[in-house]
């Protein structure tokens, strides 16, 4: 019943809020929109914190008939266990947090802003119907819902061709990835004869020695449908390859930033790795492609984290990077690690997300961080709420990060295949660039000489209340909750706490495999995240003139860098540019030689030859007559002859 | 000379071929046309009449009985045709009649 609270007041807030805005106006839409989540958050946590200490147990709640339609049957129903309720928890508490900060943040608005409100609320109902889902459809459902806010908050400021841009951009790219995912589902329900969960992780073991002919191949069908599924939560994750719009979402308002592109929507792909934990054990191609590529990512945007300037894109491309290392767990078998990630990341990401909107927000919108420097004492409470949220980002000893982050890169280590030991590699090179990012951010921002332009610097203030409450309660749950939980989500009570909501083979469960790590190598990502601390603080307090050096003498490297790997180039080289020629070949050779110029020539052939055949009717009756007659000797002759 | 039914065919032939040549080597007269078309038509009576005679057969003649009468009719509307044109345009020459020219 709780859980049905928190995923249908969202829904509520978001009716309520707009289609009350225009008549009631800004003000009732926010009050209504927040009551809602307020409602949803407590009963989300209460409803979690039951089901965590065993007052309530798992099982589902039918809604509603959705489709009937001979055998195949999809119904509304919440699925509700551990990893649901606390996904739902996590989603409604920071959605909580980031509506009442957007009343602060959207308060400079000229028009009005209880779209914001309805869009944000109903971004929420989405992602509680994806996470509570209880068969594929009905998560696919919230996939798209979620998909759909994205794109309508991306593009809220639609006066701005570049909001515009990125989020069309954003929509197709998450389409690429969607019509994998959609292959997926079409896969799972020919093979499996059902969409709903249950009854296909109870038939999942039967289904692990059947393989699809393919060109000469046989391919395992598990592993196909495990990497159909992960080609969508690329896309939804902006894992490597389909993560080029992550950052330019950054165009959307900040709140949605922290809660839509770092919090949860992006994580909606490990949940989904998580939720079909059961048939990703059977599909081991599929988890070392999540593994590979969720270590790559991790380490492929933290150094363009790097090089940044503007203060959003380097948390998006931190974000893009921590999503692969909750990937990395995933790949693993380590799934309990990557939702702890997910939760913890959910917490300090948006932390540091409603920080940059602060800074923002105080700097009168100017994001470059080359025109910061020295706010410090300007925004006091900002700063330490950045410092809480890197702390925690960094990994730095008792902050969330150290907690899950950690466990994600020990059971990478002790899990004996290349792969993982890969992106152990990658993810430790990635936790020391993550932190020397993140001092570099904290620096030039808030330390150093002042390079704010005289009129921005006159009105530089903190931020209301109403912004560094939210902060405050994210920087008390960035602070406290991998400390508090972390026993519960991946210490001795794991097995009780995660009951059969995450599913493992058999055997050394890599959360008892992460016991044998001891001494010295336990503390690797740390010393590794004070090493980035140090070089950070090298770079932008000691020796200031160390990154431009840098940046003159490896100019081919910091290009490579700042250009984003040249990805954005080379999908507009290949893809965008590759569109249009075909569409431009398509319109001259397909639509305007062949589809008109068939009709058109005949048009044109009937024209001409009847205006070739009118002249011979010339109008003189002696022709008639005479061709009347040998028109009658033609006849008669073939009489003749053919009688 | 015995005339047989071969000399009536041959009178028949020459005056169809005299007709038909008369409808479109005539490049005046429009009445000329109707006139030929007669031609053809008493040719084509000739026949009848011939191989009636010649076989006994009455059929034919009154077959050439009707002829005559569409034939006349034929010259009763050809010639109002003609008149009304020649009425309505001033001339009945056959190279002025085109005005189905395509």
């Amino acid at each position: 019943m709780l859980t049905v609270i928190a995923v249908f007041f969202p829904l509520l807030g978001a009716a309520a809020a707009g289609l009350l805005g225009y008549p009631a106006g800004d003000r009732t839409s926010q009050v209504v929109s927040i009551l809602c989540m307020i409602v949803a958050s407590l009963a989300g946590v209460t409803a979690a914190v039951l089901l965590g200490v065993g007052v309530t147990h798992p099982g589902t709640i039918p809604i509603a008939t959705w489709i009937s339609a001979g055998t195949f049957k999809v119904s509304w129903a919440l699925r509700i266990d551990t990893l649901s309720a606390v996904m739902v928890a996590m989603v409604t508490t920071v959605s909580m947090l980031i509506h009442v900060y957007s009343v602060g943040y959207m308060a400079h608005e000229e028009r009005p802003c209880w779209r914001f409100f309805s869009y944000i609320s109903l971004f929420s109902f989405s992602m509680l119907m994806l996470v509570t889902a209880n068969n594929i459809l009905q998560l696919f459902f919230g996939w798209e819902g979620v998909g759909l806010m994205s794109y309508l908050l991306i593009g809220y400021w639609y006066y701005k061709p570049s909001a515009n841009a990125a989020a069309i951009k954003a929509f197709v790219v998450n389409r690429v990835a969607d019509l994998f995912f959609t292959v997926g589902i079409a896969l799972l329900f020919f093979q499996f004869r059902t969409l709903s969960l249950s009854a296909i992780f109870a038939a999942v073991p039967e289904h692990a020695a059947t393989e699809y002919e393919l060109f000469g191949s046989s391919l395992p069908v598990l592993d196909v449908i495990g990497v159909l599924l992960f080609i969508g939560a690329m896309g939804k994750s902006a894992q490597l390859f389909l993560h080029t719009w992550l950052p330019d979402a950054m165009e959307g308002p900040t709140p949605i930033s922290a809660l839509i592109h770092a919090a949860t929507m992006v994580t909606a792909g490990v949940f989904l790795m998580a939720r079909m934990s059961p048939l990703l054990e059977y599909a081991p191609v599929a988890l070392g492609l999540v593994a590979f590529i969720g270590g790559s990512t991790s380490f492929f945007a933290a150094t363009i984290a790097c090089v940044q300037f503007d203060i959003k894109r380097v948390i998006a491309y931190s974000t893009c990077s921590q999503l692969g290392y909750m990937f990395i767990g995933a790949g693993v078998s380590a799934f309990q690690t990557s939702i702890f990630h997910l939760l913890t990341h959910a917490f300090f990401k948006s932390l540091l997300f409603l920080g940059a909107g602060s800074v923002i927000h105080a700097m009168s919108d100017e994001q470059d961080m080359r025109r910061m420097g020295g706010l410090w004492r300007k925004v006091p409470i900002t700063y330490a709420m950045m410092w809480v949220g890197f702390l925690a980002l960094a990994g730095i000893p008792f902050f969330d990060g150290f907690y899950s982050k950690d466990a994600i890169l020990e059971a990478a280590l002790s899990t004996p295949t290349g792969i993982a030991f890969y992106a152990y590699v990658t993810g430790v090179v990635g936790a020391y660039l993550t932190a020397f990012y993140s001092w570099r951010v904290l620096f030039m921002t808030f330390h150093g000489i002042s390079r704010v332009e005289p009129h921005v610097q006159e009105h530089v203030h903190e931020s209301p209340a109403i912004m560094t409450v939210p902060m405050i309660l994210l920087a008390i749950g960035a602070t406290v909750i991998g400390f508090a939980l972390h026993n519960v989500f991946i210490g001795p009570d794991w097995r009780s706490f995660w009951g059969t909501s995450l599913f493992t083979l058999p055997g050394i469960h890599p959360l008892a495999r992460m016991e044998s790590i001891h001494g010295a190598v336990k503390w690797v990502p740390t010393m590794v995240a004070f090493a980035g601390l140090g070089t950070a603080y090298v770079f932008y307090i000691l020796r200031p003139g160390i990154p431009a050096w840098l940046a003159e003498h490896f100019r081919p490297v910091y290009l490579f860098l700042v250009n984003k790997w040249y990805f954005d180039e080379i999908y507009d080289a290949v893809f965008v540019r590759g569109a249009f020629r075909l569409a431009r070949l398509l319109w001259q050779v397909g639509d305007v030689t062949v589809i008109d110029g068939v009709p058109n020539g005949i048009a044109v052939l009937a024209t001409d030859s009847s205006a070739e055949v009118v002249k011979l009717q010339t109008g003189s009756l002696a022709q008639y007559a005479f061709a009347m007659v040998i028109g009658v000797v033609v006849l008669i002759a073939v009489f003749l002859l053919f009688r | 000379m015995v005339v047989g039914l071969g000399h009536y065919l041959a009178v028949s032939a020459i005056l169809l071929v005299l007709g038909v040549f008369g409808i479109f080597l005539n490049r005046k007269n429009v009445i000329i046309i109707m006139m030929s078309i007669e031609l053809i038509l008493l040719a084509v009576n000739l026949n009848l009449v011939a191989f009636s005679a010649a076989l006994g057969d009455m059929v034919g003649q009154v077959f050439a009985m009707f002829v005559l009468t569409v034939a006349a009719a034929e010259a009763a509307i050809g010639l109002a045709i003609v008149v009304v044109y020649s009425r309505n345009r001033g001339s009945i020459e056959v190279e002025d009649v085109t005005l189905m020219k395509g």
